[in-house]
């Protein structure tokens, strides 16, 4: 009973912040609803007992991706809104229509399969020091390649961000 | 725990598809990118739910994936912003339907 | 002495046994929480009634000592004004961001201090990812910070909560990785386990806490520093320096919202000082064993006043940094630091293998090296051009 009016109360913010995310007019209200969903997932992820994974997201998620979506916007002056242009790009008459499509295609998959409605063996226990383990042993190639390409990545968003010197601006203008 | 898994799915699916109908439906490149962000969520939320009410829980494999792909998300958020700002600087703008020059 | 040491404990457990059985654990957890804000309620008016005084003190002057014998009223006297105080919104503000953004800073911070353990069996809550959950909530507060400087619609608001989060973002890097070592060496991410691993004691008599190792003291003083950063504490306090900026980002903030931000400052500190002594001053153990006898939550409180001394402390001592100063501070200076407390801490652990047990001395000298060494050099590289000697003239 408890664990229901959790669930209905996370799943609802992490869906009214997604919702607000991509609807309303002013970005940086758009992007702290997102962080709202973010966090509501995160608070998904601790019922689901994937405690790692919980916390990760809200550290990862809330406290990087939503910061920097918000520089990013900063730096792009989305914040200044200008009344009365539209908010929505020139297709979006193809857009809606296709995310109602998927969204009928799951749901519609999700209801037609009876194993779907089960509710789980028992107990599950993921500590950290299993995680550990599994990251050393057997998934030790991929967190190789991961830490290889946030590598890439940070030099890579480095160089795209970095300001041209001067005299090269003035050579390409 | 008393919540069935097709509740998760559900969640999860509606996640999915908002993100989906706002990448497609808004102007500014930054909403774009936090619709593919809702969309990776989505699918971790799946992953996540279906490794709970799985049989072999104790093998974390779906928790693994959701590790990589937050790790992942993180760096193609970072690229995907940076790419975002150097626009930004040479067309003054961020709304997509103007950066149009390759078009034709 | 063991009924004193579980006071706490024990008067929780029979006030509890009041409620009925199904509520016991939501009882019980309510009592914590409300101990827990009670408690750091009181030692936030202590701290900043104790911070003027010793300011004052080390300026050569007297604190506050008007109201109440030694000034001990002056915390009353503080929260009445700024309850009293008119609460004023800008008129382009935006109202509802500007309402929420004391709540946001606030109500996590208050969160990280469910993980802490105060004494023994004194842990609100005992997770498995203790850390992990203190330092993804402590990340969760920055977003307040730009709620609240964009939301005051102010330039100087939004440039000192762009500098504000920059500070934050650039030292909890060397934050984190100053604490691995310790996660490494003690094999847990529990508080709890934490603290049971610095329970031994080396020789007898001397604690091994993990100060006292060349790693643990390395990764104090670094971990000390960015948490002074984390709390835009002085030196660090760049964002809300009154010299430089207003106030940034609290500039439009007046009475209760800005009570809110000044409790949520000063509770970071503590959280971040508990952390502190949870990781690398033993937690709530005593130095020796001789000591034992004392309650575990009297070291605990202890230890926190110490390392809330020594934030005080370094706010009368040092000037401020300057933007640039700080960010490579962090950068180029403390991560790369944090990543040699690693490896040295990585030797200790494989030089403590070692067969005679008087090789202690030399495993200290080998570790400690193996991080001067890197400081040295990376302090001389880092110094920039020395300005050239100094020409004095006198009047004839």
């Amino acid at each position: 009973m408890l664990n229901e009016i959790i669930f209905l109360l996370c799943a609802s913010l992490t869906l009214a912040g997604a919702v607000a995310a991509m609807m309303l007019r002013n970005l940086v209200h758009c992007a702290l609803c997102a962080a709202g969903a973010f966090a509501g997932l995160a608070a998904l992820y601790l019922q689901l007992d994937a405690q790692f994974v919980g916390l990760a997201q809200l550290l990862i998620y809330v406290g990087a991706i939503a910061i920097l979506i918000v520089f990013t916007i900063m730096l792009t002056r989305g914040d200044e809104v200008r009344p009365g242009a539209s908010i929505a790009s020139p297709l979006w008459w193809v857009g809606l229509p296709v995310g109602a499509l998927v969204l009928a295609c799951l749901v519609g998959a999700i209801m037609a399969s009876p194993s779907l409605l089960r509710l789980p063996a028992g107990a599950v226990h993921a500590p950290v020091r299993k995680i550990g383990e599994a990251l050393m042993n057997r998934y030790v190639m991929p967190l190789q390649a991961v830490g290889l390409l946030l590598t890439a990545a940070l030099l890579g968003a480095v160089a795209i961000g970095l300001r041209e010197p001067r005299d090269a601006e003035s050579k390409t203008q | 725990m008393t919540t069935p898994l097709a509740n998760y799915l559900i969640v999860a699916a509606l996640l999915f598809s908002v993100g989906l109908a706002g990448a497609l439906a808004r102007r500014n490149a930054v909403l774009v990118l936090i619709g593919l962000e809702l969309m990776l969520n989505a699918a971790n939320l799946n992953f996540i739910a279906f490794w709970r009410f799985g049989p072999h829980a104790e093998r974390l494999a779906g928790l693994m994936f959701v590790i990589f792909s937050i790790a992942v998300a993180a760096a193609e958020v970072a690229v995907g912003l940076a790419l975002v700002i150097a626009v930004y600087r040479h067309r003054r703008t961020a709304q997509l339907d103007r950066l149009d020059s390759l078009k034709g | 002495m063991s009924r004193l040491d579980q006071i706490f404990v024990l008067t929780g457990h029979w006030l509890a046994g009041w409620a009925p059985a199904a509520l016991r654990p939501l009882a019980s957890a309510v009592l914590a929480i409300a101990c827990i804000m009670a408690v750091f309620a009181t030692c936030f008016a202590l701290t900043t009634l104790a911070e003027r005084k010793l300011l004052g003190r080390m300026q050569n002057r007297f604190g506050p000592n008007r109201v109440g014998p030694c000034g001990l009223f002056q915390p009353v006297a503080d929260g009445v004004k700024m309850l009293i105080k008119e609460d004023i919104v800008p008129f382009s503000a935006d109202k509802t961001l500007h309402f929420l953004a004391p709540i946001v800073l606030t109500v996590p911070i208050w969160l990280a201090f469910a993980v802490l353990p105060f004494g023994r069996n004194m842990t609100a809550i005992d997770l498995d990812g203790g850390i992990l959950f203190f330092f993804a909530i402590g990340s969760a507060s920055e977003l307040a910070v730009f709620m609240a400087g964009w939301s005051s619609q102010n330039k100087y608001s939004v440039v000192g909560a762009m500098r504000a989060i920059a500070q934050m973002i650039s030292y909890e890097v060397p934050l984190v990785l100053s604490t691995v070592p310790v996660l490494m060496l003690a094999g847990s991410l529990s508080l709890n386990d934490i603290v049971a691993a610095q329970g031994t004691y080396a020789f007898g008599w001397l604690a091994r806490w993990n100060v006292f190792t060349p790693w643990g003291l390395a990764g104090l003083f670094l971990f000390l520093i960015a948490a002074t950063a984390e709390s835009n504490r002085s030196p660090f306090d760049l964002p809300e320096g009154e010299s430089e900026i207003i106030a940034g980002y609290l500039t439009e903030y007046s009475g209760f919202k800005y009570a809110l931000f000044f409790l949520g400052e000063y509770v970071g500190l503590f959280a971040g000082a508990g952390l502190g002594v949870t990781l690398f001053l033993g937690g709530w153990h005593a130095p020796v064993k001789g000591l034992e006898w004392a309650p575990s939550w009297l070291w605990f409180g202890v230890k926190f006043a110490a390392l809330i001394f020594l934030f005080i402390w370094a706010r009368a001592t040092l000037p401020r940094l300057r933007l640039d100063q700080l960010l490579n501070f962090a950068w180029r200076f403390m991560v790369p630091l944090s990543l040699v407390n690693l490896l040295v801490a990585a030797a200790w652990y494989w030089t403590g293998a070692w067969p005679f047990g008087g090789a202690a001395p030399i495993r200290w000298v080998l570790c400690a090296g193996l991080f001067i060494f890197p400081y040295h050099w990376l302090g001389r590289a880092l110094r920039g051009p020395l300005p050239p000697p100094r020409k004095y003239s006198y009047a004839e």
